[in-house]
């Protein structure tokens, strides 16, 4: 079994504070991180390699210091890793990211399943990985809690194994079941990721992460659908949202303060 | 960042980090309450393998410097000190025996720890503390090796270890030159574990009393030569005494970062306290004092890395951070005021686990006659 | 050069579970009526469904011009497969201009899959929809970096897709349009490569669900312990309301993340809101701050909850909310 991630560094979302004086971001010391729920993915991977034997194979499309997240994966167990990066990529939307993925994913495989988190904490979209399987013509589960693949008879192999899969919904949990290739995006609630050692950490900076840029895709891609220009969506505008009601202090005991408020409900009509 | 990292130095940073703000800080407050650290909580640090950091590639080990080692330690001390030292403790034994011992029993001590065992180190008894030479415990020689008898005290690790360093007398005419070392296994006949110590700070980490009855060992378990046990200690003793700095190097910068997050947020007279000019002042002097132990921690490392003993190097060191940390941590507890003092908050429970720091691995006071001694020495 | 556009209307999906339409989808019909409207264009509905009879109502009720309904035994329940390549059908048939889905796990995915095979622009998790009237251009804007930054989106495609969280707009009133067309499109899907086998009901989550609530009592780490929120329990029962709570409450385990109000747990729109002990992290207030009239009670008197509350109780939480239970108990 061929076994994809895709991963992304995200920014530490946790981290970003806002100058209260100018109300912009202060992105200056936030640190750059893997993306938690693409961790999510990659032990769901590792998971399936500790159970059916697995290659796992780590990618990401970013600039330079993404490679930062590729050594996190080796750390942990990724069997190789690739970054995906060329000028040209810069600015893609979800489409042209999804776009792109999808011939790297061409250009090294074939897989058999591709995995990512369920969403970017800074994009917070949750649509790219969908958007590759549509891109790859792949079927495709998302907010994946957990994959089995049905496991072969000792001593055969089977090609076309059955796997089951249960799927968060809004309402509850689903129970699905298909075959290989797939595309998932994976929960949080999956499982627990593990950590990279002290040991392996030292080994994957030792290991050089593979690079893939435009020309060694350019068989695979129309250059038209990439880039901030081959996206079909812009940013117009960014903006930190103002925050400005005029509140009501209620003053006084506890007792008093719990009466007033009350009747202030009741008097805007609030509560009947 | 006080120092320049390497590559590598900030990735074992960060993993520790990461791994130990996750897998121990939401612990720390209930088993420093419970005074005992859960059994469950070492998983996550023998999976990391901090207790093979420093330990050479060829006993298995990741055979880190000692400058990088202490990094991880540092990082690690920030949440948790007393769960530090336990790794501390484990490898600082097992460096001493490959560096006393024979191959042989590099290999076996190092086979022990391998399988995710803890180490200690034996040399204080109620009535020798800073006069190693005053103790009491005996090795007898006998056929084919020695029996033990020996009551121990204070020793980290005691009640958690698979594998002891302990040091008896064998020849009570010949003073400090009648000590030698032995290694004992933890289910040699003989070997109890007396009572646990319930301690002010530190208290993840495990100290308890180590009695040994007429335990016997065969002679390849004599540590280093006969009666040269005591320079093998003082040995051991500067290699401690200088990771026990680098967790204080840590439990500072913890003090710091609490103290300098609860002065930006808390507000009075409707400004935050980080703009008072006696809080500034307070914190001022908690990161220059930080910053420099750091620093000297940092060239002990070094030195010790060249092959230095350190052994004055080390004893001011010592000094220094450990008399430096009291005041940081103190600071800590008054710029957060009442809530520096409530056990709601991290900062309480960082001065009491500093103190021990200017009391163990040789008291600072014993360090200062150390060092006067040495410079008079030249 | 001046591209011909044949694109017309809005367009929304309007998701059914067990037969019920979704209320994110009378949410979507408000606001494409709003935007159709400045634009002098038609408000669609879409409906793939084995029994499409309860969203078609729900069309009519929130004054939809028609609906198109693809019914089949297919769309029992929803798959990737069947559902967007019906939508796929339906959007190369009568060329939408914008589509407005749902942003459920179902809508997120059927929209991901449809913008690829339309090369349609699409932005997830809308808060809030513009036009242009002169160009139809949608301004989508949503937010980002755990809701500490907005963007301000436009798509050059026709369609223009955009997802919207559910709760993120107001319920509108209803609109009924009598003269709604209902046009029955057959469609057979060409695959279904994923089938559902079971469904399993959430039993964690019984009660009023924070979406539904019209009160919601959220508690924060001011709290101090999972214990006190059965006093939060308590005021919400009294206010016929739900128990939510912010994120470190979740972090700390005192509540399952079901119960998340925020950036990265529901977005709330109730008509009231009472803050218990929470700061008042942008985080929390990015899913909470639609809400009609805000209450915060806090110790610190400068928590940043008081900024955007509409009633502000400087005060112990475990003095003031008993208080208020003892005031409410006695109506």
């Amino acid at each position: 079994m061929k076994i994809a991630v895709c991963m992304k560094q995200v920014p530490d979302t946790t981290e970003i504070k806002i100058d209260p004086v100018k109300n912009t971001l202060i992105r200056k010391g936030v640190p750059s991180i893997m993306n938690p729920y693409d961790r999510h993915a990659l032990e769901m991977a590792l998971q399936l390699k500790d159970r059916h034997g697995a290659e796992v194979v780590a990618l990401t499309m970013g600039p330079s210091q993404a490679i930062d997240i590729l050594e996190e994966a080796y750390a942990m167990g990724a069997d190789e890793v690739y970054l995906i990066t060329d000028r040209k990529f810069g600015g893609s939307d979800t489409f042209a990211t999804s776009y792109i993925l999808s011939a790297a994913l061409d250009h090294l495989g074939p897989f058999d399943l591709v995995l990512g988190g369920k969403q970017a904490i800074d994009g917070d979209t949750g649509q790219t990985i969908s958007s590759l399987a549509q891109h790859m013509d792949c079927a495709c589960i998302n907010q994946v809690l957990d994959l089995q693949v049905e496991s072969s008879p000792a001593g055969a192999t089977n090609s076309n194994p059955t796997v089951t899969v249960k799927r968060k919904t809004d309402e509850g949990v689903e129970v699905l079941e298909t075959t290989l290739p797939l595309v998932c995006t994976v929960m949080k609630e999956s499982n627990k990721p593990r950590y990279a050692s002290i040991q392996s950490t030292l080994d994957a900076l030792e290991h050089e992460a593979q690079q893939i840029c435009l020309d060694d895709l350019a068989a695979l891609l129309d250059e038209s659908k990439i880039g901030l220009k081959g996206s079909p969506t812009r940013v117009q505008k960014s903006f930190v949202p103002e925050r400005c009601a005029e509140g009501v202090f209620i003053e006084g005991a506890p007792k008093d303060q719990a009466h007033d408020l009350v009747e202030q409900l009741v008097e805007a009509k609030l509560l009947v | 960042m006080t120092l320049l990292y390497t590559k590598e130095q900030k990735a074992l940073i960060s993993l520790v980090h990461d791994v130990a703000e996750q897998e121990l800080k939401p612990y720390v407050a209930q088993a420093d309450r419970d005074g005992k650290c859960p059994e469950e909580l070492y998983e996550f640090g023998f999976d990391l393998g901090l207790h093979l950091v420093e330990v050479p590639k060829e006993y298995g080990g990741t055979g880190l410097d000692y400058e990088t080692t202490a990094m991880i330690f540092e990082e690690l001390a920030k949440i948790d000190a007393g769960y530090a030292i336990t790794f501390v403790t484990t490898f600082v034994a097992l460096r001493n025996v490959i560096l006393a011992g024979t191959p042989e029993q590099a290999q076996y001590f190092a086979d022990v720890v391998k399988q995710r065992k803890f180490a200690a180190f034996a040399l204080t008894e109620p009535n020798a503390g800073s006069d190693v030479a005053g103790m009491r415990s005996t090795a007898t020689k006998v056929d084919g090796g020695y029996v033990l008898n020996s009551t121990k005290t204070f020793i980290t690790n005691g009640g958690i270890a698979s594998i002891y360093i302990v040091f008896c007398k064998t020849d009570f005419e010949a003073g400090a030159h009648g000590i030698t070392a032995f290694i004992v296994d933890r289910d040699m006949p003989g070997v109890r574990v007396g009572a646990e110590e319930d301690k002010m700070g530190l208290r993840l980490s495990n100290t308890t009393e180590l009695l040994l009855d007429d335990v016997f060992v065969p002679e390849d378990r004599v540590l280093g030569k006969v009666g040269e046990g005591m320079k093998l200690a003082l040995n051991a003793l500067n290699l401690s005494r200088a990771f026990v700095c680098t967790m204080g190097v840590g439990i500072m910068q913890r003090a710091l970062d609490e103290a300098l997050a609860y002065a930006t947020e808390r507000k009075q007279f409707g400004k935050p306290l980080a703009s008072f000019q006696l809080v500034q002042g307070l914190l001022a002097d908690m990161a220059i004092k930080t910053e420099a132990a750091r620093c000297v921690v940092n060239n002990t490392m070094r030195l010790m890395d060249a092959g230095s003993l350190v052994q004055l190097e080390g004893a001011i060191c010592k000094t220094f951070v450990t008399d430096s940390m009291q005041e940081v941590v103190s600071n800590a507890v008054q710029v957060m005021g009442g809530y520096g003092y409530s056990r709601e908050y991290p900062v309480e429970k960082l001065m009491r686990d500093a103190k021990v720091f200017q009391i163990f691995e040789g008291t600072n006071q014993i360090q200062r006659t150390t060092i006067a001694k040495l410079l008079a020495n030249g | 050069m001046q591209e011909t556009n044949d694109h017309r209307d809005i367009w929304v999906f309007l998701e059914q579970f067990d037969g019920q339409p979704k209320q994110v989808g009378c949410e979507l019909l408000g606001q494409a009526r709003r935007l159709a409207d400045q634009i002098g264009q038609q408000v669609g509905a879409v409906i793939i469904s084995n029994e499409p009879q309860d969203a078609i109502d729900m069309a009519r009720t929130y004054g939809a011009d028609y609906a198109y309904v693809i019914e089949g035994a297919e769309y029992a329940q929803f798959t990737t497969d069947a559902f967007s390549e019906a939508f796929e059908h339906l959007c190369q048939e009568h060329k939408p201009e914008i589509i407005l889905v749902g942003a459920t796990a179902n809508g997120r995915e059927l929209a991901s899959h449809l913008a690829v095979a339309l090369e349609a622009g699409l932005t997830a998790d809308c808060t809030s929809l513009t036009i242009d009237p002169e160009t139809a251009t949608m301004a989508w804007e949503r937010p980002a970096f755990g809701g500490n930054l907005y963007a301000r989106i436009c798509a050059n495609t026709h369609p223009q897709m955009g997802t919207v969280r559910p709760g993120a707009m107001p319920v509108p009133d209803p609109h009924p349009n009598e003269n709604m067309q209902v046009i029955h499109e057959k469609f057979h899907p060409s695959r279904m490569r994923v089938k559902v086998k079971e469904f399993i009901e959430d039993l964690k989550d019984q009660g009023v669900s924070l979406q539904d609530a019209e009160v919601i009592v959220s508690g924060g780490r001011g709290m101090k312990g999972p214990e006190n929120f059965k006093m939060l329990e308590k005021l919400a029962e009294l206010l016929g309301g739900a128990v939510g709570c912010s994120r470190s409450v979740v972090e700390e385990g005192w509540l399952p993340a079901s119960k998340q109000v925020g950036q990265t747990g529901s977005s709330v729109s109730p008509r009231i809101y009472i803050a218990c002990g929470i700061s008042g992290a942008v985080q929390h207030v990015a899913g909470m701050d639609h809400s009609d009239a805000i209450v915060a009670i806090n110790q610190d008197p400068h928590a940043p909850i008081f900024d955007v509350a509409d009633y502000c109780i400087v005060g112990d939480v475990f003095q003031v909310v008993p208080a208020l239970i003892e005031e409410l108990s006695a109506q």
